[in-house]
């Protein structure tokens, strides 16, 4: 008998403590029943198909008309492009606007500081249905608010419809969707530099590192943990967003398709459009892919940068 | 050397580029503010300048009024954020506090169980989501989104609540527990006033995505009589796409709620951010 079940019997008996399950119960099952189940439900209808109103068992004969398909896979290789290209403009204008933004309002002394963070993070509190409708309607020829003020500087001739051209389109909206979200990477990054102890800062300045070089020695080294989550953070939403597409260019994501991303395709696979029928099954196969996607982003932070990371303790 | 971080070319170059990045992110909001108050010749005529004696017409607004039921969207965008976010601080406190509180079997897994939730998009579950509310007969009802917000919420809620409790201190636990108080009323009475700031904070990241969102809206309750305000704007401006007065004033309508609690919540936010209370 080894020492734990020896003192498993010498100890009272204690009574189940019933109270922990009841504060455990409600979250769980609620969140068991409405997200883990769906999402393992998802996944699996991935593997059936619908013959004859029965759901037959395909293996991944579903992602295998996804990949090869021509009916599919012109749109589904389409798609996931664009999300790449939607992804790799968040990372190289949103990211660092937000960082260099977070950078000035952490500057000591600096006046209205707090007027200005409420004020940048007002696009983010929108809903995208606002954010989409509105840029419609500046980027429009047709008001001319854009051209108008493009003139002021001397672009007048950059200007054309954006929104309508199939090689403009996509970057137009990424970059509308900077717009609204720069302010959360700009809010962790600024509650990262705020973080930072004085007693570091001081130490740099008596060793006659300031300004530019302070930020890049001293400052970006402490906050790369944060620009980690920032993002992945950014990561996750990019390959899961719908609404601004869908608000500004509709299920079918024109011109021409040039700026469909995962979720429109997804919709429009699962519910159908124009003259071709919903298909539930292969819906859950791109939500399939789109989960592992996500999930493969997930891990390769979570393995391969957070532990490489180093974190400093005040 | 210090008078460098601080010299004056630096501080204006600094308000420049903030004072810059401001002008665009207000831009477009007042842009649309300011013209839905103008008469259809105003709007293109001089779309820059603000309403004059001339131009300023509020026939936007009246037909905006006339057209969508927005009174009736609205009412249910109340109803399911509200709902929503009562069970997501109710339900996610309560897990909260089991896992910082008591040490039992498998706690470390449920955390990382009720973790996952975080990282992975419940919108990816949508197609099993859909046929689990067609099955239970809730499609088309206002309890259906609720209880998808309050499942997509709770994992966050519970991460950062739970992080607030394990800072509550273990003696006044103890000494209500002397005094004969209940695991409930402890909880109730004595904790939950506790967290209440961390209860705030985890109530605006909860809000906004829940009063934004357009997805389930569009696919789980698509009815009239079920609209969430998200949705019936969203169909609206898609009708009056030609008129301009009535889609500036819709946008504005939709605007307006949304900034008025953010201008009174805002510090309550911004502390929350600051705070690490995400991390």
């Amino acid at each position: 008998m080894d020492t734990e079940t020896m003192a498993e019997e010498t100890r009272p008996k204690r009574p189940i403590r019933w109270h922990v399950g009841v504060f455990l119960a409600p979250a769980v099952l609620v969140y068991t029943a409405i997200m883990i189940l769906p999402l393992f439900g998802t996944l699996q209808l991935s593997l059936f198909r619908n013959i004859e109103q029965h759901q037959v068992f395909v293996g991944l004969g579903n992602f295998g008309t996804l990949f090869g398909d021509p009916n599919w896979s012109v749109n589904f290789w389409n798609a996931l492009r664009n999300n790449v290209w939607f992804f790799i403009i968040h990372m190289l204008v949103q990211n660092p606007i937000g960082i260099l933004l977070a950078a000035l309002l952490s500057s000591p002394r600096l006046r209205f500081a707090a007027f200005y963070r409420t004020a940048i993070f007002v696009p983010t509190i929108l809903s995208f249905v606002i954010v989409g409708f509105a840029w419609k309607l500046i980027l429009s020829p047709i008001w001319g608010v854009a051209p108008h003020l493009m003139d002021f500087v001397g672009l007048k001739s950059f200007f054309t419809a954006w929104l309508g051209k199939e090689q403009y389109a996509l970057t137009a909206l990424s970059l509308v969707s900077v717009w609204q979200f720069v302010g959360i990477p700009m809010m962790l990054i600024y509650a990262a530099l705020l973080s930072i102890p004085d007693e570091v800062i001081e130490a740099a300045e008596c060793d006659g590192v300031t300004g530019m070089a302070q930020f890049w020695k001293i400052k970006l080294p402490l906050i790369l943990p944060s620009i980690g989550i920032i993002s992945i953070l950014t990561f996750v939403g990019n390959f899961n967003a719908f609404d601004l597409i869908y608000t500004a260019q509709g299920a079918l994501a024109g011109p021409n398709y040039s700026t469909d991303i995962l979720g429109t395709f997804l919709y429009r696979a699962f519910f159908g459009f124009q003259l071709q029928v919903g298909d539930p099954n292969m819906g859950a196969a791109i939500a399939t892919i789109m989960f592992l996607i996500i999930l493969g982003g997930v891990c390769v932070y979570l393995f391969l940068v957070q532990t490489r990371l180093r974190r400093y303790q005040f | 050397m210090s008078t460098a971080t601080r010299s004056l070319p630096r501080t204006i170059g600094a308000h420049a580029i903030l004072l810059t990045y401001t002008v665009i992110a207000l831009f477009p909001v007042i842009l649309v503010i300011v013209n839905s108050f103008k008469s259809r010749a105003g709007i293109f005529g001089a779309p820059l300048t603000p309403p004059t004696p001339k131009t300023f017409d509020l026939i936007g607004y009246t037909t905006v009024f006339g057209q969508g039921d927005f009174f009736h969207y609205f009412q249910n965008s109340l109803v399911v954020t509200v709902a929503s976010l009562f069970f997501v601080l109710l339900f996610g406190a309560m897990a909260a506090f089991a896992l910082s509180e008591y040490r039992f079997r498998g706690n470390t897994l449920m955390g990382l169980y009720l973790a996952l939730g975080i990282m992975i998009p419940i919108r990816l579950g949508t197609v099993a989501i859909l046929q689990l509310m067609v099955a239970t007969g809730l499609v088309n009802t206002l309890t259906a989104l609720i209880l998808v917000y309050t499942a997509q919420g709770l994992p966050l809620a519970i991460f950062i609540l739970s992080e607030f409790m394990k800072q509550v201190s273990d003696d006044l636990k103890n000494a209500g527990r002397i005094d004969g108080l209940s695991e409930y009323t402890i909880f109730f009475r004595l904790v939950l006033p506790l967290v209440r700031p961390a209860m705030a904070t985890v109530a605006v990241f909860t809000m906004i995505p829940i009063w934004n969102d357009l997805w389930f809206p569009l696919i789980l309750a698509p009815s009239e009589e079920t609209k969430t305000v998200t949705l019936g704007a969203q169909l609206f401006l898609g009708q009056f796409v030609t008129n301009w007065n009535a889609i500036l004033a819709a946008l504005s309508l939709a605007i307006l709620p949304v900034l008025i609690l953010y201008v009174i919540f805002s510090r309550q936010l911004i502390r929350g951010i600051t705070s690490g209370a995400v991390k």
